[in-house]
């Protein structure tokens, strides 16, 4: 679709990115706007605080059940699926991912794929490497529709086109969509939408999707939608490929409920989706439609690492629901794109660096001001304050011979680390700081009055001319 | 090695050596959940559902296909998709075209059909197996006689459910009917027709699904459709 590749770029170009959005009144506005109405809808969603806070309580320990028993879960999951008749590949990196997908479309000769909204198919940039093979990848969630048609990326995980205004998206739509005038009536704009995804599901070999949760003792993958289109990519296409990350997995169906309720009311503030699809097996003799082949394509990319870790571990207990990006007041200022990965906001942050290494993502766990806000409403209560302040130790202390993470310490400096080898040591000895104090109260004064980033929207720092020690003594 | 055998051999090298206890998610709703009469279920049902842009309606065993065909006529639809085989598909069959509805049957495979599936069915009737009193959610288990294309291609869904089978949770729905013995090929939870707010958060029906869900609910208790 798009005429030129786009890459989410790592966290280089991250200050520009968001200096960009901060001074853009109209993108300030969407996020705003769209932050203020879901956090909303979620407060709706959970009156009863005893009944919230509990129900996180359950997901937590569901989440950290199932991936205490991740690798057993994961063969009854395959061993499940196999006997259902779901075909089942494995994949550590995003590259044999889409050999895998792409192997599967070849075999087939199929020229379209239609895709329901699949994250991990974002994360390993399916539609570039589709489009390399001269597979069509053609986004069906009216979300990714739009932003796919402008040639851009998702800027929220469960919103993809939130940063866009109506008006924007009807000029698109007129621009790009053969024989549509301008309308920016928004049941005008579906219906658009609609129309065209109709004729392109009828048409495509493959449907693609990603999957909410995969339960182990029955092989079953279920998908969360509202539009529908999920479950048009995974019945109308004769083949339907789904794609996970190893960490959604359950061991029983039983864990499905809560787990529902906690993601769609964290979403997006509602009860319960419009539909939740649950996929057992292909066509069978017999029935009348649903694809002839199914598989499931598990993807790896980084989560052993952060499994192989007792603190790391909890990002996976993750179930995608953005109520952490909702909340989070960096990401309500400076929107999905500024950052530069597949997940932006708070998850993005404690999940990429497994993704693409610290060395892409040293600074990312630094915007943040740790107010706890993602942490006090992840439904499934990772710990992600804490998680950044771990991620900031292991991307900027000194490198060293065990690391927990791939690229730790590549934000090293050794400059910087001297800085606060000292600071400490000044703080630690009562004569060294009244020293330093002293010293800062004469010679303050010739402090540089450009102070780097910190002077750029601020006045520089000086130290007091006198001290409180000076100043109580004064008073006697 | 396969990459299977790397990712398990990486995970099982890491994993905690202690399995946690398992998760009580059975107090958890018996504890936070009310489990509420047959009246106070549909009532509830009725509420929820209709909270999300879904039609119901009472009827009972004599008057649902009257009522069906007057949910139809109300919108000027002359065709419907029924599941013959299926009672309540047998008795529309039976019902309807006498009085001006023609009644079309799913009786190939989609590939035989699908443009006439997409461009000219504007309506189906199909049954839910059970429905879900928290969230307003219908149940319904395709099968050969009543594919998974009835409930999402067509225009309107008209959908019978029996008041006696709503279940106060999608947890009591699983349990009670013994769900993680076996499933079908698709089971699905319908909450109402679909929909869509990914243009800056207004809400439209109708995305790519149903635009309208009617629900026709037999047997409904004195005052639970009101």
């Amino acid at each position: 679709m798009s005429e030129h590749t786009l890459h989410f770029k790592p966290t280089e170009g991250f200050r520009t990115r968001s200096k960009a959005v901060v001074d853009n009144p109209v993108l300030r506005q969407s996020f705003r706007g769209a932050m203020d109405f879901l956090m909303s809808k979620r407060a709706a969603q959970f009156p009863d605080d005893e009944e919230l806070q509990s129900l996180r309580s359950l997901g937590e320990a569901i989440r950290q059940y199932n991936l205490a028993k991740l690798p057993d879960l994961l063969l009854q999951l395959e061993s499940q699926l196999t006997a259902n008749g779901i075909q089942v590949h494995w994949a550590e990196t995003p590259d044999e991912a889409n050999t895998i997908i792409l192997g599967i479309c070849q075999r087939h000769s199929a020229k379209l794929m239609v895709k329901g909204k699949s994250m991990v198919s974002e994360e390993i940039e399916l539609n570039h490497a589709a489009e390399a093979a001269g597979i069509g990848a053609l986004e069906s969630d009216m979300g990714e529709y739009i932003v796919q048609l402008a040639g851009e990326k998702p800027s929220h995980i469960i919103m993809p086109a939130i940063h866009k205004t109506k008006e924007e998206i009807a000029r698109l739509f007129a621009d790009k969509v053969d024989g549509v005038d301008y309308t920016d009536n928004v049941d005008a704009l579906i219906q658009i939408g609609r129309n065209v995804l109709r004729e392109k599901f009828q048409e495509a070999a493959i449907g693609l999707s990603g999957v909410n949760f995969a339960v182990a003792e029955t092989g079953t993958l279920c998908l969360v939608e509202n539009e529908g289109n999920g479950r048009m990519c995974t019945t109308v296409p004769p083949i339907h490929i789904a794609i996970t990350g190893i960490e959604k997995i359950v061991e029983k169906l039983e864990h499905v409920p809560p787990l529902l309720s906690l993601l769609t009311r964290s979403a997006t503030g509602q009860n319960i989706s419009t539909y939740f699809n649950m996929i057992s097996s292909p066509r069978k003799p017999g029935e009348k439609d649903g694809p002839e082949e199914v598989h499931l394509v598990l993807l790896d990319n980084g989560r052993s690492q952060a499994y192989a870790d007792e603190q790391l571990r909890k990002t996976l207990q993750c179930i995608r629901c953005g109520a952490c990006m909702n909340h989070c007041p960096v990401y309500t200022r400076i929107g999905g794109h500024a950052y530069g990965t597949t997940y932006p906001g708070p998850i993005g942050k404690i999940v990429s660096p497994h993704m693409l290494g610290l060395e892409a993502t040293a600074s990312m766990a630094t915007a943040s001001s740790l107010c706890g806000a993602c942490g006090e409403v992840c439904p499934v209560k990772i710990p992600i304050p804490e998680l950044l302040m771990r991620l900031r130790e292991e991307a900027f202390s000194e490198p060293h011979a065990k690391p927990a993470m791939r690229g730790q310490g590549a934000g090293y400096s050794p400059l910087i680390s001297a800085i606060w080898r000292a600071w400490a040591t000044v703080y630690r000895s009562p004569a060294l700081y009244r020293l330093v104090s002293w010293l800062g109260s004469r010679f303050g004064g010739l402090l540089p009055s450009r102070q780097g980033a910190w002077t750029s929207v601020r006045v520089p720092l000086r130290p007091a001319p006198k001290r409180l020690r000076d100043m109580l003594k004064e008073r006697g | 090695m396969s990459a299977r055998d790397r990712i398990l051999a990486k995970l099982r090298q890491n994993a905690p050596s202690t399995a946690n206890a398992l998760p009580d998610v059975a107090t958890w709703f018996a504890t936070h959940r009310p489990v509420e009469s047959m009246t106070d279920k549909a009532k509830r049902f009725h509420h929820v559902i209709e909270l999300a842009h879904a039609e119901v309606h009472a009827v009972n065993a004599d008057t649902w296909t009257g009522k069906l065909h007057e949910v139809l006529k109300a919108r000027g639809i002359e065709k419907l998709l029924v599941a013959e085989g299926t009672p309540h598909g047998d008795a529309a069959l039976d019902d309807l075209p006498p009085r001006g509805i023609d009644c079309s049957v799913y009786e190939m495979a989609i590939e035989a059909w699908q443009s006439e599936l997409f461009d000219d069915t504007p309506a189906s009737l199909t049954a839910a197996r059970a429905a879900i009193a928290e969230t307003g959610t219908l149940i319904l288990w395709p099968d050969a006689l009543e594919p998974r294309l009835m409930s999402l291609v067509p225009p309107v869904h008209v959908v019978l459910l029996d008041a006696s089978n709503i279940h106060n949770t999608f947890y009591e729905a699983m349990t009670a009917e013994g769900w993680s013995s076996g499933l079908p090929t698709n089971a699905l939870l319908i909450s109402g027709p679909s929909k869509t707010a990914d243009i800056q958060q207004t809400l439209a029906y109708g995305a790519h699904g149903p635009k309208e869900l009617i629900v026709l609910m037999l047997g409904a208790p004195e005052g639970a459709a009101q």
